[in-house]
């Protein structure tokens, strides 16, 4: 693999993350990261959609109308996206029970949209794959991380399971159940790009 | 041809949409059965899971038909209409539309190794959509066996909480009816003052914290769809009465 192209892959997790960078997505990295289960999940299905929808858009980047390209972006993501649904349904039915209107929600997610208007249309099928997987993962690692901060100081729990013990309870600990609403994940996403600015001076403005 | 032009982009926009369209149609049309089927089999093992018969969607199917003995379509007055096929023509999403005296109210009746449990399915809202589940009764129409409880969209972390098992577990054993067979219903309370619910004879439950209006919704249902059942209960009373 070429360094150009391991950029594609390397970039969307540090210097240009699609949450913390380029501020992308974060409707859904509020919305979904209470669990962490949730948040995986939705991590591995935008996966799927953007690496899918990217080299669509990159297959079509010549013949797509430039008037349209916005519609036709869109209705290239809402079919995935409804394909994608109607087979979990048909065999995966509890984990298309498990993120329910999420998986709906993946049209929304501005990330997808972005990608293809910013980088599928103006270059080849290979490096748009690579393109959305890299800020697939970017976007997901982010996603993650929060998810594990609320699930686990709002439930105590991590992926379901009970990990802070019994007898910290006994002994006075309470879940911070302002954790689990939405206002504690946009704070969670501000000090999580706050730590990353401290550490890669290049990301702050002047 | 120009890219740009009028005509180009009609038609593309055109093909694109007939393409997608059969693309679509056809993988819904394909997938429908299976499905189904799925819903159809949650549904089984949901009623079954409340009389405590724990099972996968691939057994639900051999132990509903083992297990569930009766499937009765209760009217307004207490009487049965037996043209109905309960499980598959009666959707309380439809039904809860209609007034009470035309609605038909579903009753499954379990035998589990001679013992009797009759299983109400229920509906109702919680706080951004509906909630649903079904509550089975023991035999003396008053303890409840168990429950088992869904939501559309309900709050992850906090409403959602509703269908965990530590949650259901609350309502097992506790009375619906007060000792003059008044409905009385179970509250999911915030001033329980019973938080290890070792009283099962208060008709409350311990709420859970930040998901009151659903637990409120879990109240008004259970309250609101047993109430239809009250005639019929009373007649089956009755007949155990003459019985004895």
């Amino acid at each position: 693999m070429s360094n150009t192209n391991r950029t594609l892959l390397s970039d969307p997790m540090d210097d240009n993350n699609p949450i913390t960078v380029q501020v992308l997505g974060i409707c859904s990295a509020l919305a979904i990261t209470v669990q962490l289960k949730a948040a995986l999940v939705m991590s591995i299905s935008v996966m799927a959609v953007m690496a899918a929808s990217n080299v669509i858009i990159s297959m079509l980047r010549d013949l797509i109308p430039n008037r349209i390209r916005i519609i036709v972006q869109l209705v290239v993501v809402a079919s995935l996206v409804a394909l994608v649904d109607q087979v979990l349904r048909a065999y995966a039915y509890d984990i298309s029970k498990e993120l329910s209107i999420f998986i709906g929600l993946i049209i929304t997610n501005c990330i997808v949209m972005g990608r293809l208007e910013a980088f599928a249309l103006g270059n080849g099928v290979w490096r748009s794959f690579l393109d959305g997987i890299g800020n697939a993962v970017g976007y997901g690692f982010i996603l993650i991380l929060v998810a594990f901060f609320r699930e686990l100081l709002g439930s105590g729990n991590l992926l379901g399971y009970q990990v802070i013990p019994d007898f910290v309870y006994e002994m006075g600990y309470e879940n911070n159940g302002l954790m689990l609403l939405s206002p504690m994940a946009l704070i969670t996403v501000g000090i999580i790009i706050w730590i990353q600015r401290s550490r890669n001076r290049k990301l702050i403005e002047n | 041809m120009d890219r740009d032009s009028n005509l180009y982009t009609f038609l593309f926009a055109t093909i694109m949409v007939f393409v997608i369209a059969i693309v679509l149609a056809y993988t819904s049309q394909s997938l429908k059965v299976l499905q189904k089927e799925n819903v159809r089999k949650e549904k089984m093992q949901n009623i079954l899971s409340t009389v405590g018969v724990i099972t996968n969607r691939e057994g639900a199917e051999e132990l509903f038909d083992k297990y569930i003995e009766e499937q009765l379509a209760v009217q307004n007055n207490g009487s049965i209409d037996p043209t109905i096929d309960v499980f598959n023509d009666i959707k309380l999403v439809f039904e809860l539309k209609k007034s009470p005296k035309d609605q038909d109210f579903p009753l499954y009746v379990a035998n589990i190794e001679s013992e009797k449990y009759y299983i109400i399915p229920i509906r109702g809202n919680g706080l951004w959509n509906a909630i649903y589940g079904y509550i089975s009764i023991k035999e003396d129409l008053n303890t409840v066996k168990g429950v088992v409880f869904d939501h559309v969209g309900e709050t992850a972390g906090l409403g959602a909480e509703i269908t965990q098992d530590w949650f259901k577990e609350r309502f097992i054993n506790e009375k619906l009816f007060d000792s003059d067979n008044n409905l009385i219903g179970i509250k999911v309370s915030k001033t329980n003052n019973d938080p290890n619910n070792s009283d099962k004879n208060d008709h409350e439950v311990d709420a859970i914290s930040g998901a009151t209006i659903t637990g409120d919704g879990v109240t008004d249902m259970i309250k609101e769809r047993l109430e239809h059942y009250i005639p019929y209960f009373n007649t089956l009373r009755s007949n155990k009465i003459a019985l004895n």
